[in-house]
């Protein structure tokens, strides 16, 4: 076998590959799945991959794990491109592009201190989603993020 | 028009055909508003939720309910409420939605009164949330403008604390509605967010800025002043250089166009010299009185009484 047709990653029997991450951010999608320290999952992630679609792009393999429909909503939040793959028993199952909500709940803290959202009253956080750059505004205090998402998120 | 808007929360949320509603109301009941006492609001209750003082919209939010045969219920200080020990806002407004038949709200958190809405029974009218909105000003200041001055095609110059004043973003927001010509005024310490400049050209505005007052008085035909706080400015110095750029005396009126006029929200500290409260083009204190016809025009409305 030769280096150059060596995967860099080998294919995983059942879980989920979250292709198409914006370059960057396979970080940050580990940690809306949680995974920021110790697991016993086996995860496999690639960074800065050439990519046909986009130049560069992130992959994560997570192996015996499908993703719930909020972390996928997340994860568009800060990659509006990736695709998630769902694996089972080596083979493709389901594929699909993550999609933009309209509208997220309790996802995202409001950036601003003074907002109503932010306080012991019994309100769930609610933003606005606007795309291109992606805009989440508060629907309390009209507080607009648009920068470190990840920052923000619940 | 129908206007089936249940609840006052911001002037961002109407149309143009919504505030030239309100106004044509308002103008219907100022006559009663100067004098007088009608029957519209029998039976009503109006209350007040004033979490931070309040000197004109609390009292002509009153007036505007005593003149209409309504009565009104305060919630008074904070100290004398539940607030004091630890109710939320959410709870409140549940219990005194079961006392009343409108509430004004005036909250220091932004959201509040959208949060309230959530779980009013009854209408719920923003009296100032916090740095949000203040959305009953601005419909009086568009009363006063469409009153005293012309409200198409206008120049406007607004002056003073851009960055940080509720009442100018909400009154930018409305003017826009009406293609206005604004020209923003600030020290650059206090200039108008970006984004708030950009949203108001998408929306039909003329945007220009300076930080030259002298530049514009002789160029408009409402002339906005506001109250620029110390507290903004780390150094005093600072703060009194900028003070006494954006302070209007008579002097400054000799060329100033015929049927201009001079406002504000009022309090004012230094910005307006009381030389100019004689002249002709004052017109700060009617400002303050078209609250009150503005407040009955809504109150009439969120609780369904014809005029």
């Amino acid at each position: 076998m030769t280096l150059g047709k060596e995967l860099r990653v080998h294919p995983i029997r059942d879980g989920t590959v979250i292709d198409h991450i914006n370059a960057g951010q396979a970080m940050n999608v580990l940690k809306i799945l949680g995974i920021t320290g110790p697991s016993s999952a086996v995860i496999s992630v690639a960074m800065n991959v050439s990519s046909q679609d986009i130049e560069f792009k992130d992959i994560v393999k997570i192996e015996d794990r499908e993703l719930k429909d909020k972390e996928v909503d997340k994860i568009s939040l800060i990659s509006p491109n990736a695709t998630i793959n769902i694996i089972r028993d080596f083979g493709v199952a389901g594929k699909h592009r993550v999609k933009l909500p309209e509208m997220v709940e309790s996802m995202v803290r409001c950036a601003n201190p003074n907002c109503i959202s932010n306080t012991n009253e019994p309100v769930k956080s609610k933003f606005e989603v606007k795309k291109d750059p992606i805009r989440l505004r508060c629907i309390y205090c009209e507080n607009v993020i648009t920068e470190n998402i990840t920052e923000h998120l619940l | 028009m129908t206007f089936d808007r249940r609840h006052i929360l911001s002037t961002k949320d109407f149309t143009r055909d919504e505030i030239d509603y309100i106004l044509e109301r308002a103008v219907k009941l100022e006559t009663l508003a100067k004098g007088g006492r009608s029957d519209l609001l029998a039976g009503n209750i109006l209350a007040l939720l004033f979490y931070e003082p309040s000197t004109r919209t609390r009292m002509s939010f009153e007036t505007a309910m005593l003149r209409l045969g309504g009565s009104v219920l305060n919630l008074g200080s904070k100290e004398a409420s539940s607030v004091v020990k630890g109710e939320t806002l959410a709870d409140t407004i549940r219990v005194i939605s079961t006392y009343s038949d409108v509430i004004v709200l005036r909250h220091p958190s932004e959201g509040s009164a959208r949060m309230a809405a959530e779980f009013a029974s009854v209408p719920i009218i923003n009296g100032g949330d916090g740095a949000g909105h203040h959305p009953t000003q601005t419909l009086l200041d568009l009363y006063t403008i469409k009153k005293e001055s012309h409200l198409d095609n206008l120049d406007i110059a607004i002056v003073g604390d851009l960055k940080y004043g509720r009442t100018v973003h909400s009154l930018a927001y409305a003017l826009s509605l009406y293609c206005a010509n604004i020209t923003l005024v600030s020290p650059h310490q206090l200039k108008m967010p970006d984004q708030i400049k950009e949203d108001l050209k998408a929306m039909g505005a003329r945007v220009s800025e300076t930080e030259n007052l002298e530049e514009v008085l002789d160029n408009v035909d409402v002339l906005y002043m506001t109250r620029i706080q110390k507290e903004r400015f780390p150094d005093p110095t600072e703060y009194n250089k900028v003070v006494g750029a954006y302070k209007i005396t008579g002097e400054h009126l000799e060329n100033v166009r015929e049927d201009m006029i001079v406002m504000h929200p009022l309090p004012r500290i230094y910005e307006i010299d009381s030389s100019v409260d004689d002249s002709t083009h004052a017109r700060y204190f009617e400002q303050s009185f078209y609250g009150v016809p503005i407040r009955m025009a809504l109150l009439t409305i969120v609780l369904g009484v014809d005029v």
